[in-house]
């Protein structure tokens, strides 16, 4: 039950090419559409039966995603794929850009057939060179072989497709912000409402989806939505690539169905490095609160679960940290990256980052004092909930949980000006 | 309309509206800093978050439209406290550092500090430090304070028009400033210092002069353009220490023009005439006022015919001083008073409109749908119009100019550049389009012209649109053929329904034309029955005697060497001035000192026709007197009947009674002849007035004139005439014009046409030249 959807070419001697695409019955789909003329209705209710929820993060159900556009509505419409990636811990997307670059724009060319837009741009992240070069590799083979363009297969139906390079900016993964980027923008996040759906890409009505999610498409349609919501399990349905790294034997991308155990794909990855003692899990991206090894152990990986244990899947990057990890270390981490990552726009989370990272950093560093537990605890609280983006809840996140789950460690620092763990 | 409650109030409003908007208006107060009623939101300092009942975090009010029985609450333990945390955040990298900051006493975070902010920062850490940016001569900036509101980078991009200020960098590292080192040269940049919350942008003049609490407030109308935006005089001991705008949503909203903002400067210059003075022998020697009021009035009366003596009257004294400029001058038997000085063309008088003005509102500009404006630079003529303009034309009007020189404008507009002569026939084109034949004068030039596609396309613009305008300008007003242009833009307007506008050139142009101050135009509009010499003829047919009000020789006239040589000639010149000059002392024989701009009351009719009166904020310095009382003095002493004047209202009220009935009236009449006046071969000279030249206080304003837009005189040519002329950029080079020369330095100018070379007026450099349009040469110095 691996590799059935996303990288189900896999197997084969570079999957990236149209032909071995083909091989395995790539853009029959879109073929099959294009010449039957399905109604929009149709995919979109398809898209709606197999569960599948946006795989960039935020888990929200891809079919009603589509349906809030009005597809009828005169002028351009857009398509756009979020292949930023930049939660730290996260790298699926890379694979699929880099293994089966033709499976995603079929999927964006159907979502823009279901859509009614013509015109399709995909941002990929800044330092995803090689990737880049694969999906330009691609469109120059599909545009030849005619499934991009003016009037595709003779069907009447124009779609054009572009790539976009990010500069290397982590909000730039914020849907508004990528949209505002792609216009020339500084990559800010957009105050909400409107939505992408009725203001998006150069204010027109926009369809913005993760690079998993679209290249989930073509096999959607092909197997049918329930074939897909069975793969997973209630709630969760589909398969899912799981970035796992850390403290492993074998890190790596993984797609298996959604609701595998956790100790699954911990045995796929091979295991804690060197047989140490798991100590604990960020499940879903360094934004997503920490588990502590023993649960994580007893969870199953679908959206559900995960929301249950006080955390939350987001985009499947699994971070196992053993019992050489010190948690101060991995939270200073972490809030330096939001504190460089944070747009500057809102007040808290502009101001706010820096002041948490300022105050782990200290803590670190053996100059932390014992009012600094409740000062981070409060910070954090009037960051989240209090921005415009999810930057600023992001930035919050991980605070709580690790001092919910690991005080002692922080304690312990500020106690004795030194590192619970011993390596450190 | 819906209806919503706000801590228990029940309120209606307007569906859609958002919160804060509605909060405004019932009076209860919300903290906020990056929102801002003329901008657009940003929902980004999260100052004014709200609770909002059924909401599960709190709210910017900023953003958040009220719907129907949404139930608010502003100062409750969730709203206090999430406006509490953002207020925290705020002061954790401002410095502080209100006892040495400008903006202490008005500022908004210490404001809302006082109810949102704690008394001790938990934040311990080193605070940010950003270096302060040298951004021109007016703002000064200290952006450790900034606060990231974004609120200049808005009024950049939405209402100045020029993306002057940016955020660069992410996160804490976020710098407000300019790109690489830039400048702000907006004509309206002065309104980020009023836009800033915090001290990171403030006035550079006024750095350090006062505090905000040692200053008292008073209301003033601007002097300098035909708006007449609304001021607040900030004084300190009989000082003016900073202009600030007044709103007045009719006018000119929430903005004033730097123009406006910072020509107080030009108030305490040093060449500020404080004393009467009287030449004797050559010399200037200082006397009392009876002395030189008694001269004065001995020596016009000693010149005996009316007719020998002229009044030339500058078009920024108030109306009380313009009507009694001409009562004192008909009183001595002339009808030879002028406010023209920079008109290039005088055969439509008489049939010219009486009253003319804007021909719309100002808050209808913005209505638009399109816009023809002829010899007319908006931004810096009348940059509170020009910004309406904009908005009409970001809202899809569509705007055409036709002028002697290519414009930068801050919107998509059209521009047809030509030579002077060019520009009628441009003119002429669109009204031939339009299938206008025109009367008089307009008739022979529609005639023979040959209409392009250009014009075409103009023609269909005005005439398609429901609300259409054409609208002459400064550059107009100063064309040799004038009477041609307003005979013409009345035959294109006539055609397309369009409707014509005069946008006239100084704070009391139109005040002028009602007080009388005109040689055909008796107080009220009324034809005078004597008709005097205009201001052109006044010159050229030397009087023996000119009484000056408000006007600098050599750079208030429309040919500076004529006015020179007109007034050497003379047996008599009495000069009222606010300042002195090399040129006014070389050509007066009694200088009289005024009041200037802030230092006397009076009125203004600007160019909707609206008469704003005002009162003196400061005394003025030394001797000089409100020019009002001088000329009722004058008055006395030459025997004048119902001079009896004692206050500047009762000025204003008797000739309001005269001009009672007087509406505005923008009909053009025929005009005396249809030849074209402006020359057709050779170099022309296009002498526009640059905005900081404009007149005596502007010039001396120290700040402006250390801006972009006071550039120093030039021979301003395009790279081809250059050629031609055997001239290379930063050459220095003589032109001659009128048998008078000047040397200048040579800059290569892609804005300008062929067969054209730009040599601004009324700057220090032009005083010997000729006509602001007309004839030149030029040689390698």
């Amino acid at each position: 039950m691996v590799n059935e959807v996303c990288l189900r070419t896999l197997d084969l001697d570079r999957p990236w090419l149209l032909e071995q695409y083909q091989s395995r019955g790539g853009y029959e789909m879109l073929t099959r559409i294009l010449k039957e003329k399905t109604p929009p209705e149709e995919i979109i209710e398809e898209v709606k039966k197999s569960g599948l929820r946006g795989r960039g993060g935020a888990g929200f159900p891809t079919g009603l995603k589509w349906s809030f556009i009005s597809r009828n509505a005169p002028g351009q419409k857009y398509v756009v794929c979020n292949s930023d990636e930049g939660e730290p811990g996260t790298f699926k997307d890379r694979d699929i850009l880099r293994y089966n670059p033709h499976q995603l724009v079929e999927g964006m060319i159907i979502a823009g057939y279901a859509i009614g837009a013509t015109q399709g741009y995909n941002y990929i992240r800044g330092e995803f060179w090689e990737p880049y070069e694969r999906f330009e590799a691609a469109l120059k083979e599909a545009r030849e072989a005619g499934f991009l363009g003016e009037n595709l297969l003779g069907s009447g139906f124009d779609f054009e497709l572009h790539v976009h390079l990010g500069g290397g900016a982590y909000v730039c993964g914020e849907e508004t912000a990528l949209l505002e980027s792609i216009e020339g923008k500084k990559g800010q996040p957009r105050f909400k409402p409107p939505f992408p759906a009725h203001f998006g890409l150069y204010g027109r009505p926009t369809i913005i989806n993760n690079t998993e999610s679209l290249a989930s498409i073509p096999m959607i349609l092909k197997e049918g939505g329930p074939w897909f919501a069975d793969i997973g399990v209630k709630n969760s349905g589909g398969s899912k690539l799981f970035s796992i790294s850390g403290n492993l034997n074998n890190p790596g991308v993984f797609e298996v169905p959604m609701g595998t155990p956790f100790s699954e794909l911990l045995e796929m990855a091979g295991g804690v490095k060197d047989g140490r003692k798991l100590k604990a899990v960020i499940p879903g991206g360094s934004s997503a609160p920490v588990i502590p090894g023993e649960q994580m152990m007893d969870l199953t990986m679908d959206y559900d679960t995960i929301a249950g244990a006080g955390s939350m899947l987001g985009s499947g990057a699994i971070i196992v940290l053993d019992d050489t990890n010190c948690m101060v270390k991995v939270l200073e981490r972490m809030s330096y990256f939001y504190h460089e990552e944070s747009c500057g726009q809102c007040t808290p989370c502009r101001e706010g980052t820096g002041w948490l990272y300022r105050v782990v950093s200290r803590i670190e560093n053996g100059q932390g004092r014992q009012e600094d537990l409740d000062l981070l605890n409060d910070v954090a609280a009037r960051i989240g909930g209090r921005t415009i983006c999810a930057l600023g809840d992001a930035a919050a996140g991980p605070v709580a949980g690790m001092l919910k789950h690991f005080r002692d460690e922080f304690q312990h620092h500020i106690d004795h000006k030194k590192c619970l763990v011993g390596a450190g | 309309m819906v209806t919503i409650e706000i801590n228990g109030q029940e309120l209606k409003a307007k569906a859609g509206a958002m919160l804060i908007e509605v909060t405004d208006e019932a009076g209860i107060n919300i903290p906020r800093f990056c929102y801002h009623k003329k901008l657009s939101i940003s929902a980004s300092c999260r100052q004014c978050l709200v609770e909002v009942k059924n909401a599960p975090k709190p709210l910017p009010a900023c953003a958040t439209p009220v719907m129907e029985g949404m139930k608010v609450f502003t100062r409750s333990p969730l709203a206090l406290a999430a406006q509490k945390g953002t207020m925290e955040f705020l002061l954790i990298n401002h410095p502080l550092d209100c006892p040495i900051c400008d903006q202490g006493g008005e500022c908004e975070l210490q404001d809302v500090a006082v109810s949102c902010g704690s008394d001790v920062s938990r934040f311990v850490e080193g605070k940010r430090v950003v270096p302060a940016k040298n951004i021109g001569p007016l703002i000064a900036t200290e952006m450790t304070r900034c606060i990231h509101c974004t609120r200049c980078i808005r009024f950049g991009e939405e209402i100045a028009g020029i993306r002057e200020m940016g955020a660069t960098g992410r996160g804490e590292h976020m710098v407000i400033g300019t790109y690489v080192e830039k400048s702000i040269d907006s004509e309206l940049s002065g309104n980020i210092i009023d836009l800033c919350p915090v001290g990171a942008l403030t006035s550079k003049p006024f750095r350090f002069q006062a505090r905000a609490w040692e200053l008292s407030q008073v209301e003033g109308v601007a002097p300098h353009d035909s708006v007449g935006s609304n001021l607040h005089l900030h004084l300190r001991r009989n000082k003016v220490m900073r202009v600030a705008p007044k709103d007045n949503e009719s006018i000119n909203e929430c903005w004033i023009s730097d123009r406006d903002r910072f020509s107080y400067q030009g108030l305490y210059s040093d060449d500020r005439l404080t004393v009467p003075k009287i030449k004797q022998n050559g010399e200037w020697q200082d006397v009392t006022w009876e002395v030189a009021l008694d001269m004065a009035a001995a020596s016009l009366q000693e010149i005996g015919e009316g007719e020998q003596i002229a009044t030339l009257v500058s078009p920024s004294s108030t109306l009380e001083e313009l009507y009694l400029a001409q009562k004192v001058t008909r009183g001595l038997g002339s009808n030879n008073i002028d406010y023209r000085l920079r008109q290039g063309d005088f055969r439509l008088d008489g049939a010219e409109p009486a009253f003319s003005w804007l021909g719309l509102k100002i808050t209808e500009i913005e209505g638009l749908n399109a816009a023809l404006l002829v010899g007319s630079n908006t931004r810096k003529e009348q940059p509170i119009l020009a910004h309406n303009l904009r908005k009409a034309a970001v809202s899809g009007a569509k705007v055409h100019f036709m002028n002697p020189l290519q414009l930068e404008l801050n919107y998509a507009a059209g521009q047809q550049v030509t030579t002077p002569a060019g520009m009628v026939q441009s003119l002429a084109a669109v009204a031939k389009a339009l299938g206008a034949t025109g009367e008089g004068a307009a008739a022979k030039v529609i005639d023979e012209v040959v209409v392009d596609d250009d014009a075409k396309a103009i023609a269909s613009a005005l005439k398609d649109a429901d609300n259409a305008a054409v609208m002459l300008g400064n550059i107009a007003a100063a064309h040799p053929d004038y009477s041609i242009l307003c005979a013409l833009a009345s035959a294109v307007a006539n055609a397309s329904g369009a409707t014509l506008g005069f946008l006239a050139e100084a704070a009391n142009s139109v005040g002028a034309r009602l007080a009388g101050a005109l040689p055909h135009l008796l107080p009220g509009a009324k034809a005078a029955t004597e008709k005097g010499l205009d201001v052109m003829k006044l010159q050229k047919l030397p009087r023996k005697g000119y009484l000056l009000l408000g006007a600098e020789p050599g750079y208030d006239f429309w040919d500076a060497g004529l006015t020179q040589s007109a007034l050497e000639s003379a047996d008599l010149v009495v000069a009222l001035n606010t300042h002195t000059s090399p040129a006014l002392e070389a050509a007066a024989d009694i200088m009289l000192p005024i009041a200037a701009f802030a230092e006397t009351s009076g009125t203004y009719v600007n160019t909707a026709g609206e008469w704003q009166s005002f009162r003196g904020a400061v005394k003025p310095p030394g001797e000089a007197r409100p020019a009002w009382k001088v000329l009722r003095v004058l008055g006395n002493l030459l025997d004048q009947e119902n001079c009896e004047y004692t206050s500047s209202e009762q000025v204003r009220d008797e000739l309001a009674s005269l001009c009672e009935g007087v509406v505005p009236d923008n009909s053009v009449g025929k005009a005396e002849s249809a030849d074209l006046q402006s020359a057709v071969d050779g170099l022309i000279r296009i002498g526009d007035v640059p905005p900081y030249a404009l007149d005596c206080l502007v010039r001396r304003a120290s700040a402006l004139q250390q801006t972009k837009d006071a550039a120093p005189a030039a021979i301003c040519i395009n790279a081809d005439e250059a050629k031609k002329a055997g001239l290379a950029d930063c050459d220095s080079a003589v032109v001659t014009q009128d048998g008078r020369e000047a040397t200048l330095p040579v800059s290569i100018d892609v804005n300008i046409p062929d067969g054209c070379v730009r040599i601004s007026a009324g700057l220090a450099g032009t005083e010997t030249l000729g006509a602001q349009f007309g004839e030149v040469t030029l040689e390698k110095a």
